[in-house]
C-alpha cells in the first residue's frame, strides 16, 4: 500500500511534462519576455493547426549564446538590428523565401533594406523605435532640438543620461558629429571626454536606465534621454512632457524577425512569419507592447490617435537623419569602448 | 498555461523519490530511536550546500584564474590591481594601452568608494544600534517584544521595495527635502547623492546589527549589574566597564553582518546615487552582464571575498569563542 502511494506521489510530478501537445506539426519560436501578444499564438494554431512552442530568452546576448550551442533549437528567432548583422556574419540565416511571406509588403519604406541586412534577404523588421530627449515643457526655457541641449549648462543638475554604454557613447559620438557607431580611436576619446565633460560640468542629474520613466513622470528632471517606447508610455501618464529626435539624427532600432539556418521547420516558420505580418497580428502586437510598428497596414488600422502620435510614428525624414548602429567587433568594446565607458562613469 | 520551470520527467520523479526516501528515513529513526546517526539529517542540507555554494565557488575560482579560451592566467588578478586592464586586449596597440593608462583608468576607485561607504555605513549603525539594543534589553521596558516586532516588519519586505519607499521620501520635493529647506538649506538634495545612498544602506542593514547587539545583552547576567552597584559603580561606569566588554561578541557579529553586505551593495547606488560613481558591486556587474567578460567579472569577486575573509578573521579575534553567533 505504502509503495502504491510512493508510486502515486512521483506521478503527481510528472504531469506537468506530459500535457504537451502530440501528434501536431510544432513550430519553436524563441522570443523574449513581454515581447508578444499571447493570444496571436493562440489564434496561429486555430487557422493553421501549428502548435507554437515559444521559448523565452532574456536578450540579443543571451540568443546567440544558445543558437550557437543549439543551432537547430529554434524555427524563429528575434534578433536586434546588430544582432542581424553578426548572425548573418557568423553564416548563421537561412536565406528567406519571399514569395512565401507575402505580408512583408507592408513593411515601411524607410525600414527596407537596412544597413544590418543590405540586400532584405534574411530579416522582416517586427518592431522598432528611436531613442532621443524626453523633456518637461514646463522646465524647459525654449525649444529642445539638439543633442547640445544636454550640454546646455541651464540644465544644470536637471539631465537624465542613460546607463547604457552603446547609447550614451553614441550620443558623445554624434554631438561631436561622428557615427554612433564609430570605431574611430581619436573619435572615441573625444566622445568620452565629451561625456566627462558634461558630468564635470554638473549636468547629469543621474545615470539611469529602468527608472527614468518613472522618474521623469514625476517630473524630477527637465530632459532625460530616452527609447521612443518609454517615451510614449511616459508622455501618456504626464502630458506635460513630449519627445524629439535631435536634429543631429539619432538612433534607430528595429527587432526583426529571422530563421536561423538550421531550424527544422523552415515552411511552417515561414508561414509564421507572414501571419506576424498580417495588419490586424502586428497591430495586436504593437499594442500590446507599445512599441511602433514597422507595419503599414497594422499602422492604418490604428488610425489617426496612432498615425498622428509624433513619438510613435515619427516623419519619414526624421528617422532617415538617423541611422542603425552596426556591430562593434568585440576586441574594440573590449580594448576602447568598455574602459573609456568606466572611464565615465568614475569620473568626478 | 506552460510552466517556467521545465524539467524532464525523470528528474521530478528522482525528487519525489528523494523526498520520499528521506522521510521514510526520518521516520524510521524517530519510530525506532537509533540505528540512523544524527549526522545524516544534515544531509539534504549538505547536498545544498555542495551544489549551491561549493560548486559556484569553485567555478567563480575557476573563471579567476582562466583566460577566455580556458588557459591558466594570473592576469586577470594582475590587471584588476594593475588597475589598467585594458591590457589584457590582444588587439589594442601598445599606443592605445598607453593613452588609456594616462588617463588614469582606475578600478581601486571603486573598490576604495565601497570600503569607504561600508565603513562609514557600519559606523552608523553601530552608533545607531547600541543604544537601542541597551534599550531594548532594559527589563525594565516592558514594551521590548513590540519594538523588536517593529525593527523586524519592515525585513518582510523585498529590498527594491523598501528602497522604492525611500525614493519617494528623498526625491526633490519630498517630505525630507521640503523640510531641509525649511530650516534653511534652500539647495538640498539627497536623490542621486552618495548621501542618499548612504542613508539606504543604514536603513537596510541597520537591524543586522542591532539584533545580535541585543542577543547578547539580553543574556547578561543581571546579577553582575547588581554587583558592580552594590561594588559602588555609577551606572555610567557599570555600562563601559561590565555591559559594554561583555557585548563585545554581539558589536563583532554585528558588523561583520552590516559590513559584507555593505561593501557589495549595487542595487541602492543605481537606485538612490543615480550611479554617479561606481561601486565595486556595480562594476563586477557590468563585467559581468554587459561587458560580457566573466573571468575579469570573477577576479573581482574573488578579490572581494578574500577582502571580506581578511576583515572577517581579524575580527573573529576579538570573538574567539563565537559568543555573537559568530559567522
Amino acid at each position: 500500500m505504502k509503495k502504491l502511494m510512493l508510486i502515486l506521489l512521483a506521478l503527481c510530478f510528472c504531469v506537468p511534462s506530459l500535457s504537451a501537445a502530440e501528434g501536431k506539426k510544432v513550430l519553436y519560436v524563441c522570443n523574449y519576455y513581454d515581447y508578444i501578444d499571447e493570444s496571436v499564438l493562440e489564434l496561429f494554431e486555430q487557422e493553421t493547426g501549428i502548435h507554437v512552442e515559444y521559448i523565452y530568452t532574456m536578450d540579443n546576448e543571451s540568443l546567440l549564446q544558445e543558437l550557437e550551442i543549439s543551432p537547430a533549437a529554434f524555427d524563429v528567432i528575434f534578433p536586434s538590428d546588430y544582432m542581424v548583422e553578426r548572425i548573418i556574419a557568423k553564416d548563421m540565416a537561412a536565406e528567406l523565401d519571399f514569395s512565401r511571406i507575402p505580408n512583408a509588403e507592408y513593411t515601411l519604406e524607410y525600414l527596407r533594406n537596412p544597413a544590418y541586412d543590405p540586400e532584405n534577404k534574411y530579416s522582416v523588421p517586427y518592431m522598432w523605435g528611436t531613442l532621443g530627449i524626453l523633456y518637461n515643457k514646463d522646465m524647459v526655457t525654449g525649444p529642445v532640438t539638439s543633442w547640445a541641449d544636454l550640454w546646455d549648462p541651464q540644465y544644470a543638475n536637471n539631465v537624465i543620461m542613460m546607463d547604457s554604454l552603446r547609447d550614451t557613447m553614441g550620443i558623445g559620438l554624434k554631438v561631436l558629429g561622428y557615427s554612433m557607431s564609430s570605431t574611430d580611436e581619436e573619435e572615441l576619446f573625444a566622445a568620452a571626454d565629451k561625456l566627462i565633460e558634461q558630468k564635470q560640468l554638473g549636468i547629469v542629474r543621474a545615470y539611469q536606465l529602468d527608472e527614468t520613466k518613472d522618474r521623469m513622470i514625476g517630473g524630477e528632471a527637465a530632459l532625460a534621454v530616452v527609447y521612443s517606447g518609454d517615451a510614449w508610455v511616459a508622455a501618456e501618464s504626464n502630458d506635460k512632457l513630449d519627445y524629439v529626435i535631435p536634429q543631429e539624427g539619432s538612433n534607430v532600432w528595429v527587432d526583426n524577425m529571422m530563421i536561423p539556418k538550421q531550424a527544422p521547420h523552415y515552411d511552417l516558420a515561414l508561414e509564421f512569419i507572414n501571419f506576424m505580418c498580417r495588419p490586424d497580428i502586428a497591430q495586436m502586437n504593437s499594442e500590446e507592447i507599445g512599441y511602433s510598428s514597422p507595419n503599414s497596414g497594422a499602422i492604418e488600422l490604428m488610425g489617426e490617435e496612432y498615425s498622428g502620435n509624433h513619438i510613435q510614428n515619427p516623419a519619414g525624414e526624421d528617422v532617415d537623419r538617423c541611422e542603425i548602429y552596426h556591430d562593434i567587433p568585440a576586441e574594440l568594446l573590449d580594448s576602447l569602448y568598455n574602459p573609456l565607458w568606466n572611464d565615465v562613469m568614475n569620473a568626478r | 498555461m506552460r510552466y517556467d520551470v521545465t524539467l524532464p520527467w525523470w528528474a521530478w520523479v528522482l525528487m519525489g523519490l528523494g523526498l520520499a526516501a528521506f522521510a521514510a528515513m526520518v521516520v524510521v529513526s524517530v519510530r525506532r530511536n537509533r540505528g540512523v546517526k544524527r549526522s545524516l539529517f544534515a544531509a539534504p542540507y549538505t547536498l545544498w550546500m555542495i551544489i549551491f555554494t561549493i560548486v559556484p565557488l569553485i567555478i567563480i575560482v575557476y573563471y579567476a584564474l582562466t583566460d577566455a579560451s580556458g588557459n591558466f592566467t594570473l592576469n586577470n588578478l594582475r590587471d584588476f590591481w594593475d588597475s589598467n586592464y585594458s591590457r589584457r586586449a590582444g588587439a589594442s596597440s601598445p599606443a592605445i594601452q598607453a593613452r588609456l593608462a594616462a588617463r588614469g583608468m582606475s578600478n581601486m576607485e571603486p573598490l576604495l568608494y565601497s570600503l569607504w561607504m561600508a565603513f562609514l555605513c557600519t559606523v552608523i549603525c553601530l552608533v545607531l544600534a547600541y543604544p537601542t539594543a541597551l534599550f531594548m534589553a532594559d527589563r525594565r521596558m516592558k514594551r521590548a517584544s513590540s519594538l523588536v516586532i517593529l525593527f523586524v516588519v519592515p525585513m518582510w519586505m523585498n529590498v527594491t521595495l523598501r528602497t522604492y519607499a525611500m525614493r519617494i521620501l528623498m526625491v526633490d520635493d519630498g517630505p525630507l527635502i521640503n523640510f531641509l529647506r525649511l530650516i534653511g538649506f534652500a539647495d538640498a538634495q539627497l536623490m542621486d547623492t552618495p548621501t542618499a545612498v548612504l542613508i539606504g544602506m543604514v536603513y537596510n542593514f541597520l537591524p543586522f546589527m542591532i539584533f545580535p547587539i541585543y542577543t547578547v545583552l539580553s543574556k547578561l547576567d543581571p546579577a553582575l549589574l547588581e554587583a558592580s552597584s552594590d561594588l559602588g559603580a555609577s551606572p555610567g561606569r557599570s555600562l563601559i566597564k561590565v555591559t559594554m566588554p561583555l557585548s563585545i561578541p554581539g558589536v563583532v557579529s554585528g558588523i561583520t553582518m552590516v559590513f559584507m553586505p555593505a561593501v557589495t551593495t549595487f542595487t541602492l547606488n543605481v537606485m538612490l546615487g543615480g550611479s554617479k560613481r561606481l561601486m565595486l558591486g556595480n562594476l563586477i556587474e557590468q563585467t559581468f552582464t554587459k561587458q560580457n567578460n566573466w573571468n575579469m567579472g570573477s577576479a573581482m569577486s574573488l578579490v572581494m571575498m578574500v577582502l571580506i575573509l581578511i576583515s572577517l578573521t581579524i575580527l573573529r579575534k576579538a570573538d574567539p569563542n563565537n559568543e555573537g553567533g559568530g559567522l
